[in-house]
């Protein structure tokens, strides 16, 4: 049964991510984006990833997708106000979507060889195991990426303080 | 899954989810009554003894009424918000544990539809999707006022669910545990996690009631600045929808609070009854207590409304940012202190 669902919620994001790309209007594509967040939070699910499923569903679908929304209804851009590109930025676009597929055909390839990795444990995602083994083994580049993300906000708040003269 | 487990699991739900509405029903009129009792009026008496049918007046006026879709309006949208609004309302009941295991002729059934191991995190995530409804409803309206209603709905949310989840972060770290169950069976009879969490409470009651838009944090509402708000543009059962969905909201926040913080469905004395009413009547008892807090904390939030005037918009962002996360970051520290010591001696 596992299997036949994942086929049936693989397409889903397939099929939602394209749609991202494809609405005219931006709004239209932070919607469908939300729900190709929701379909990985099924994923994750799928693989046993409570932890995982449940934080992507606050993270990504309630708090980034929410700003995305609120960043873009503030500006509430529509057809009229957006301006031409020209076509310089097209064949830019075309350059860099090249070259993003032979990238993915590259890595694809690459596939084939290796094994798939089979979890010793497959109660790893659950928030114990996961807790342990951040909080263990992984305990040095746990709190190194917190710091990074720390700074990231102490840069963003930096940026908005005007200097006062 | 054997048949018999999927067929109790579904009574279980729709016993909660006829409940949920039947409770958010009569909030409204409960709503109108504590209004009239607080500004020494009558309230609706005319409905039935007391008004007690009018909710159903209400409901049968919202249906049988002209459904107004505003011109250059995103027409799918706008009818996906209420929708919304409705769905991301009841799905929190999923996780809340409504009495301890009953027993009916030797059987034992869990009073919860699901417990999951981050069933914390689950109510959690549902909270802070409770915002789309107004969100895409409001942008759908193709209305200015709508727009900047949803955009404070928004804003509102995001700030407010930083206070919350780091209440919460203090609240785990006195349980141990992210199951609402095993939540609730550690507070047996009166260890109430309020008692150890009394400022981790209070940011979060203040945090339930920003993040269900009740006054005094009903700013995306505000009728002196935005006509209606979000739902402006709407009529008959959309409308109906979204101010249901606020008192599912109020409902579901109320049980779990009470769940978090007051005990769930344990009392005092609960030992004593089980023995006395024995393991099919005890656990109901049991939820008859549950409901009764619940009422109580329903009550509270209509208290609340129709006590304290609106913010102003500054003023809820300074209480969110300058306040409450301080005192939320302030409370884990000093929880952590506590239980780093009381390890030690």
């Amino acid at each position: 049964m596992g299997t036949s669902v994942f086929y049936v919620v693989a397409a889903l994001s397939i099929f939602f991510s394209l749609m991202v790309i494809f609405s005219k209007n931006p709004v239209h594509s932070v919607l469908y984006l939300i729900v190709t967040f929701f379909t990985f939070t099924v994923h994750y699910i799928l693989l046993n990833a409570q932890f995982l499923a449940v934080v992507n569903f606050i993270v990504y679908m309630g708090a980034i997708m929410v700003l995305f929304l609120f960043v873009l209804m503030l500006l509430n851009l529509n057809k009229d106000n957006e301006p031409s590109k020209s076509n310089l930025i097209k064949v830019v676009g075309i350059i860099a979507g090249c070259c993003l597929v032979v990238t993915l055909v590259g890595s694809l390839k690459a596939t084939a060889i290796s094994n798939p990795l089979i979890l010793k444990n497959p109660d790893l995602g659950l928030v114990k195991n996961l807790g342990k083994e951040l909080f263990g083994p992984f305990m040095l580049p746990f709190e190194l990426s917190s710091i990074l993300l720390l700074t990231a906000m102490v840069g963003a708040v930096l940026l908005t303080k005007k200097e006062k003269v | 899954m054997d048949i018999s487990f999927v067929i109790e699991k579904f009574i279980l739900v729709a016993i909660i989810f006829g409940i949920s509405l039947l409770i958010a029903m009569y909030s409204t009129y409960a709503e109108r009554k504590v209004a009239a009792f607080l500004q020494d009026r009558l309230g609706p008496d005319r409905a039935g003894p007391f008004g007690i049918l009018q909710p159903l007046a209400d409901g049968v006026k919202m249906f049988m009424k002209e459904e107004i879709v505003p011109a250059n309006s995103s027409k799918w949208l706008f009818m996906v918000g209420p929708g919304l609004a409705m769905l991301t309302a009841c799905i929190g009941t999923a996780v809340i544990p409504w009495g301890s295991a009953m027993t009916i002729g030797g059987k034992v059934i869990p009073l919860q539809v699901t417990d999951i191991n981050v069933g914390i995190l689950y109510i959690f995530g549902v909270v802070s999707l409770g915002v789309y409804g107004v969100m895409i409803g409001g942008w759908a309206s193709n209305n200015k006022y709508s727009l900047l209603s949803a955009i404070r709905a928004a804003s509102q949310n995001i700030s407010y669910e930083i206070a919350m989840g780091l209440s919460i972060i203090a609240l785990l770290l006195v349980t141990g545990t992210m199951s609402l169950k095993e939540i609730t069976e550690q507070q047996h009879g009166w260890h109430w996690n309020v008692l150890y969490q009394p400022l981790g409470f209070l940011i979060f009651m203040v945090c339930s009631f920003a993040e269900t838009n009740r006054a005094p944090f009903d700013l995306p509402e505000c009728e002196t600045e935005l006509i209606g708000g979000y739902h402006t543009e709407y009529s008959s059962m959309k409308l109906g929808f979204y101010l249901f969905a606020e008192y599912i909201n109020m409902f579901v926040s109320s049980a779990v609070m009470a769940t978090l913080y007051f005990g769930g469905y344990n009392y005092p004395g609960m030992d004593f009854m089980a023995q006395l009413l024995g393991p099919t009547w005890a656990p109901l008892f049991g939820t008859a207590v549950f409901f009764a807090k619940i009422f109580a904390f329903i009550f509270f939030f209509m208290w609340v409304r129709w006590t304290i005037p609106r913010f102003r918009y500054d003023q809820l962002m300074h209480l969110g940012w300058k306040v409450l996360i301080p005192l939320a970051i302030a409370n884990i520290i000093i929880t952590g202190i506590v239980i780093a010591f009381l390890e030690k001696f």
